[in-house]
């Protein structure tokens, strides 16, 4: 007995690890699990396993018209999100000029705003301006919440390269742009892509903002959340399973990717 | 680079050209037109929707006093669901800082691993695994846990559950990030000074990671505070939170001005709450 309870007092941390983490993976599973189940329009109630909602994903009116919206977004939204937010890091966290701390104040403040108070401002504009709620507004109101989260990210790498590198490469008698492009660029890479995909997945999950700025034109979590009333049909839990096995495998590959490169 | 900058001192304003100008008209352009719409009446009658400028700052105020339960609430769950996160996320980012080894990388996917679906599955996987056709209610009904009566889901519990959740990452993230630094052997020391594992985390651990606890409250509080979506799917129309009123008021009902002066009123509060926090707290290395 004595011998359990030492046991479970020197593992006790762990053991609340394991908790934790089925806590944060349950829905997950559960959301893969009824992907597979037979249970018709509404996939409330296990009844039977079947591969039918995997080989036809687009079994369920609208859901792949919504899903090529999402991604068509996201992928917008992911561009120039992307583009503005790594030129505005690189002004931070390479320059000092006048104007820095009230850009940063202008950078943080959205981040702080809650995303109902975003999205309702930004379909007062549009309604202001006769602009009518849709496709490009909602590309515009993800462009604008993901800037700050790409400027935060690209700018946290820029700030951990060692100064030393350019220094030698300007010594080697790179001119600046030489050593841009040779040194610097290919070492903050990395933190880029790491912002897209940020980007991307937040874009892509988004609701409130799409919510407010998307009129009738519908996205996968605008889906989701319709068909949240009389079940949603098995189809979204294989798009969201598919969903999660894919950025899985990304950030999967990016480790090793990262890991041999670090052997090198 | 940084000395000498890339030719010349006009770079830095070239690159911030593009992205400020786009955050000053889709972000404080936006913001400042909220404003204006917050004080509108409606014409004398116009249409519904059809509003006009009369500078009638009483909006706020009635707005205010007639949502202060649903203002409450808001500020209460997202308090709760910020503290439990908190409580639960401290041990796991310690466990994976410390304890996790050469396990560490593939924990810290699995913390992130949420991310990887649509925030709303998630969501309504758990409105149907606590609700009534789930395999929890009635397990807990068979064990005389809870009365036969009682539901988990279209509660307040559910709403703070889900809160809690759905931000649990963006506490542990930080957390992570700022426990992971302590150099074990600060408290190794304190051991070496006879503080036991109590005091040591009191006096030791707790400090070194007070950025990651400021960085990740606030990444759960503000975005919990102005959340409707769990309120939607797993409340009642008795857990009616500030953003369910806001966007009801903007889709339902038309009436732009209270939902503008909603949405003030709430960005306000929660800018004064975290500009009060973070002093108290001490840190200002946030962004």
């Amino acid at each position: 007995m004595r011998k359990v309870s030492r046991w479970f007092q020197r593992n006790l941390i762990r053991i609340y690890a394991v908790v934790a983490f089925t806590y944060l993976l349950i829905p997950i599973a559960y959301t893969v699990a009824f992907s597979f189940n037979d249970g018709g329009k509404s996939n409330l109630i296990w009844k039977g396993f079947t591969l039918q909602n995997w080989l036809n994903p687009c079994g369920a009116p609208e859901v792949c018209t919504a899903l090529g919206n999402s991604i068509k977004i996201g992928f917008l939204a992911t561009l120039f999100s992307t583009i503005l937010g790594t030129m505005i890091a690189f002004a931070i966290g390479r320059h000092k000029f006048r104007g820095r701390s009230t850009t940063n104040l202008l950078i943080f403040l959205p981040m702080a705003t809650p995303e109902i108070v975003l999205g309702a401002s930004m379909l007062s504009l549009f309604l202001t301006l006769k602009i009518n709620p849709g496709f490009w507004p909602t590309v515009i109101a993800h462009v604008m919440f993901c800037i700050s989260f790409v400027v935060v990210t690209v700018k946290a790498r820029i700030a951990s390269l060692d100064p030393r590198l350019e220094q030698a490469a300007m010594d080697l008698y790179a001119n600046e742009v030489e050593t841009f492009r040779r040194v610097t660029f290919p070492l903050v890479a990395p933190g880029i892509a790491g912002a897209a995909l940020l980007a991307f997945s937040l874009s892509f999950d988004d609701f409130i903002i799409t919510n407010f700025n998307s009129g009738t034109m519908t996205t996968f979590p605008k889906f989701v959340y319709v068909s949240a009333a009389r079940g949603i049909p098995p189809q979204a839990n294989v798009i969201g399973s598919a969903m999660f096995i894919i950025a899985l495998s990304v950030v999967i590959l990016g480790q090793i990717v990262g890991r041999k490169r670090a052997v090198k | 680079m940084s000395k000498s900058g890339i030719s010349s001192p006009r770079t830095p304003y070239l690159l911030l050209l593009p992205g400020i100008a786009f955050l000053f008209t889709f972000f404080i352009w936006p913001i400042a037109n909220l404003a204006q719409t917050s004080t509108q009446t409606p014409i004398a009658g116009g249409d519904t929707g059809e509003y006009e400028q009369t500078l009638r700052f009483s909006n706020y105020v009635d707005a205010f006093l007639e949502n202060k339960e649903q203002f409450g609430r808001s500020f209460l769950y997202a308090a709760i669901a910020t503290i439990v996160a908190l409580a639960i996320a401290y041990p796991l980012a310690y466990a994976i800082a410390f304890k996790a080894g050469k396990l560490k990388n593939v924990l810290l996917v699995l913390v992130v691993a949420p991310f990887f679906t649509s925030f709303l599955l998630r969501t309504i996987a758990w409105k149907q695994i606590l609700g009534e056709q789930g395999f929890v209610v009635p397990f807990l009904r068979d064990l005389h846990i809870i009365a036969p009566s009682t539901t988990l889901t279209s509660s307040a519990f559910a709403v703070v559950a889900g809160m809690t959740y759905n931000f649990l990452p963006f506490m542990t993230l930080p957390l992570y990030a700022s426990i992971d630094r302590i150099d074990p052997r600060t408290l190794e020391a304190s051991g070496d000074l006879y503080a036991n594992g109590l005091t040591t985390f009191r006096k030791v651990t707790l400090p070194l990671s007070m950025p990651g606890v400021v960085a990740g409250t606030l990444l759960t509080f503000i975005p919990a505070a102005g959340d409707y979506v769990n309120a939607a799917i797993l409340g009642s129309p008795q857990t009616k939170m500030i953003g369910n009123v806001i966007e009801s008021r903007f889709f339902k009902i038309v009436d732009y001005p209270t939902a503008a002066a909603l949405s003030f009123t709430l960005m306000a509060s929660i800018l004064v709450l975290v500009t009060v926090y973070i002093r108290k707290a001490g840190t200002e290395e946030l962004v």
